[in-house]
């Protein structure tokens, strides 16, 4: 990968998730050149992360891909940090920068864990559901180990899966949304519903993984690292030894570049047309910024994206609208199903770290009326997450809304930073 | 079939798994990635790039997220103090 | 809530105002102070927070100097979100012209018992060995300080209420004068005494003020600790700092007691938008790795913008406003407004009061300018 000036493209695809994906795959079927960055080592996002075996929608997607390289430019372990004029985004990667220019740009940027503070939430060997499923599929060991998972939303179920399957001691599932709440929602992509069913019969088991309702995580204890949990369960507190904690609640929208770029929320989530154009025209925006929605949202709209970016707009009778609107009222049903629990605001003592990059309290925190006051007088949101972490924490805790963006929207070297938009 | 890696950790050996990442290879030797400003052991938590609390020193560079990085023969990789 | 009666009105919780309320305060008076924001939201927010003795003018080094006292008999009480650092300044020569600038700096200040030391360019790369190696040498000046200014806002804000101050934030301000604050809800706050100390806003309030906002970006790094010691300004700063018309930047780098590294600065007139501007961003940090390559590689974790006060004759207006009586200014610091704070509020109140100024007032006097037009 030269340093300097790439493109222009055609067609410049954000983030290689499902969504991303599907975009780029419709781009080089219209005979458009597209290029795809994104920040991992692997295409594939967050959810199947890298290879595609065994995720048959993946390997759809991948083969038009495969079959058009000439017309694909991947770009992995590049982060876009800054959009210094129109038509333009500057990336970084280990050892480079580049100015990518192009003619029209769809964000697909995914989403990213919700981490929510305890008492010892910080310990070594806590982490996200989907962050100890990354490790495992980065090559942790994790057989043999006892695994809590817990939080809320179908990531936990898929994570408990995927780990029991590599061996893992799963001990206990804790789905904080209520037995009532699970029972209404249909998840057709493992059979979510018909599992919730099997739960109620066989006495709380799913897969085989006995899976609680009701229950969240109180504190995590340990002295240099994760010993064992305290869960709340139907109002009583137990204790769970175990060496690894895999604990989220749900997604929140990676929605930095949009904003970045001036385009319009509504709800924290991207605006954007039928045919997925944002409020800023030439910029489209697909998946999970627009809404937690899942894979089928993200191939979906990544698909009318991708078509409409190439001037080939889906017309009004075309499946993909159904489609979508049959994934978005999914999504919306996600949403309620696993909406926090206001118990979750008192999980923190006044001890309990919060802003972790800066060890901000949440006594100190408390005090103040705004992010923005927070982040000025503790340092809350000033460290390298860039309030990725503690942004939605305290936005559930203290109702506080974020900031204004800035660049570099994710840690740039100086020298990035100071690239002109021609990459030199 | 690809064979383990080979690298230091505080200047001790350890071995991974091909295709691992460091951070990995800090859990396997049991060593804490980071120290926080209060004094608190800091490990991976999102595992996918945006938390940096996985950061170490690599080669001498530091600030390095761990959870992104794959594992070379002969790396020498320390916790970010 | 409905009108209400006090001694003093700060309209302006920045560093100025909290100082001026805080002055006012622990001199028995019943003040309150109103800001449409947070506690040193503007350029209070935006700031290096650098305590620096500067000799643009006699003036200038009066005001900095006295100030720069007020602070080192403060530092004691100060609490460590503070983050007070007595970590010097050294002021960076790159050629024979700027190395004469150094002595001449030096004989100054040592004329005004400033200590200050020349380095050569060997002690320069012993005290600084991250500077890029051809430098000429510098002016080290030891007592300068570094400190983190909204925590200051809020100790003086803090130290206010504790004597009896009242504070209202998330407050806007209507119109000012006449004995009278009016809020935009139609509330009136009626006092004796108001002080503009609106910063970039005052000639918002009081409309005659000659202050132009001057746009500075800053960048921060993560965490290095030991990579930089004091806070290094180029000797072009000056040059920069004195310009009405272009835009320009100028080497300044400081380490905060964190181990970040804060990197300015740039100056732009005529921009009212806080969006940072690439191009000036640029120039900016490209001129510091001239000064320091170590810094091109170190990750950037935030950029932003603020707002300067700036006035024609580059000095603050304390003292009252001609043609009413209880209009008092405290502002346009540009900056020097955490440095002159402290300054500023002193000066301010022993001239309400009737007391001896501890420097002579005239050159920051907002009289002035109308004295100069009189005189045109």
């Amino acid at each position: 990968m030269n340093s300097g000036s790439t493109g222009p493209f055609d067609v410049l695809v954000v983030g290689g998730g499902p969504a991303g994906l599907s975009a780029a795959t419709r781009v080089v079927e219209c005979g458009k050149h597209v290029a795809i960055v994104d920040d991992n080592l692997t295409l594939g996002g967050q959810i199947w992360r890298g290879s595609p075996r065994g995720n048959p929608g993946l390997v759809d997607l991948f083969e038009p891909l495969r079959q058009s390289l000439s017309k694909l430019a991947v770009l992995s372990g590049t982060r876009v940090f800054d959009h210094p004029a129109p038509g333009v985004l500057l990336a970084e990667q280990a050892d480079d920068v580049c100015a990518l220019r192009y003619d029209k740009l769809i964000l697909a940027t995914g989403a990213r864990e919700r981490f929510l503070p305890f008492p010892g939430w910080t310990l070594p060997k806590v982490m996200g559901a989907g962050g100890l499923q990354a490790m495992v599929k980065s090559g942790l060991p994790i057989e043999g180990k006892r695994v809590v998972v817990a939080g809320t939303g179908p990531l936990l179920l898929a994570v408990a899966s995927y780990l029991k399957r590599h061996g893992a001691q799963v001990v206990l599932i804790c789905e904080q949304a209520s037995w009532s709440a699970l029972a209404a929602f249909g998840l057709r992509l493992i059979g979510f519903r018909q599992k919730i069913k099997e739960a109620l019969e066989l006495q709380g088991k799913i897969a085989g993984i006995p899976f609680a309702a009701n229950t969240w995580p109180v504190a995590a204890l340990g002295s240099s690292k994760l010993e064992s949990v305290t869960i709340s369960r139907g109002g009583k507190t137990s204790q769970i030894a175990c060496d690894y904690l895999a604990c989220g609640f749900h997604l929140v929208p990676n929605t930095e570049l949009p904003l970045l770029l001036g385009c319009e929320l509504e709800n924290d989530n991207v605006k954007v047309d039928e045919f997925q154009e944002t409020t800023v025209p030439g910029i489209f925006c697909a998946g999970e910024p627009l809404g937690i929605g899942g894979v089928e949202s993200a191939i979906v709209e990544g698909a009318i994206a991708g078509l409409t970016a190439c001037g080939q707009k889906p017309s009004g009778d075309s499946d993909l609208f159904r489609a979508r609107r049959k994934a978005r009222r999914f999504a919306r049903l996600m949403e309620r199903t696993f909406a926090l629990r206001r118990e979750l605001k008192d999980l923190p003592t006044t001890n309990t770290v919060v802003c972790r990059c800066e060890d901000v309290t949440y006594a100190r925190l408390k005090q103040h009326s705004s992010w923005r006051a927070g982040k000025l007088h503790t340092r809350c949101g000033m460290g390298p997450c860039q309030g990725r972490v503690c942004g939605p924490a305290t936005k559930f805790l203290f109702d506080w809304n974020p900031d204004s963006v800035r660049p570099p929207i994710f840690p740039a070297r100086v020298e990035s930073l100071a690239t002109s938009r021609n990459g030199t | 079939m690809p064979s383990p890696v080979e690298l230091t950790v505080n200047g001790k050996p350890v071995t991974v798994p091909a295709e691992a990442t460091v951070a990995v290879a800090m859990m396997i030797a049991g060593v804490a990635c980071r120290t926080s400003v209060s004094g608190e052991p800091r490990s991976a938590l999102c595992g996918m790039g945006i938390c940096f609390e996985c950061r170490v020193v690599i080669n001498g560079l530091p600030h390095c997220r761990s959870c992104q990085i794959l594992c070379q023969p002969g790396m020498d990789v320390r916790a970010n103090e | 809530m409905g009108n209400s009666r006090f001694e003093v009105v700060t309209v302006g919780a920045g560093i100025v105002g909290a100082a001026c309320a805080d002055e006012f305060a622990r001199r028995g008076m019943r003040v309150a102070v109103v800001d449409r924001d947070g506690i040193g939201s503007g350029a209070t927010a935006a700031g290096m927070g650098h305590i620096v003795v500067m000799d643009d003018s006699e003036s200038q080094f009066a005001l900095t100097r006295y100030s720069q006292q007020l602070w080192q008999r403060l530092r004691a009480e100060l609490p460590d979100d503070v983050e007070y650092e007595q970590c010097g300044t050294i002021w960076v020569a790159t050629d024979e012209e700027e190395m004469m600038e150094v002595r001449r700096k030096h004989a100054f200040y040592g004329e005004r018992g400033i200590p200050t030391g020349v380095l050569d360019a060997n002690r320069l790369k012993e005290n600084e060995p991250n500077l890029r190696d051809d430098m000429a040498g510098g002016l080290l000046v030891p007592e300068d300080v570094v400190l983190y200014p909204p925590c200051a806002a809020r100790f003086l804000i803090e130290r206010a209420r504790k004597h009896g101050a009242e504070v209202r934030l998330g407050v806007s301000v209507a119109k000012i004068g006449e004995e009278c604050v009016r809020l935009s809800d139609g509330t009136e706050i009626r006092a004796g005494i108001i002080v503009n100390a609106a910063g970039a806003w005052s000639a918002e309030f009081t409309p005659g003020i000659e202050i132009k906002k001057r746009k500075g970006h800053l960048v921060i790094t993560d965490r290095y600790p030991g990579f930089l010691r004091h806070q290094l300004v180029e000797l072009g700063y000056l040059k920069s700092a004195h310009s009405l018309t272009t835009d320009s930047v100028a080497v300044n780098v400081q380490p905060r007691k964190t181990g970040q590294i804060l990197i300015g600065s740039s100056r732009q007139y005529g921009t009212e938008h806080t969006q940072v501007d690439h191009g000036m961003l640029l120039r900016m940090l490209r001129r510091a790795q001239e000064y320091m390559p170590g810094i091109g590689p170190m990750s950037s974790l935030r950029t932003w913008t603020g707002f300067r006060a700036a006035t024609p004759d580059k000095l603050p207006l304390i003292g009252p406003w001609p043609g009413d009586k209880s209009l008092f200014l405290a502002t346009g610091h540009e900056g020097l407004g955490i440095t002159t704070s402290l300054a500023t509020a002193r000066l301010l109140v022993d001239q309400v009061t009737g007391s001896k100024t501890e420097i002579p007032v005239e050159p920051y006097l907002p009289s002035r300018a109308a004295k100069e037009i009189a005189h045109a």
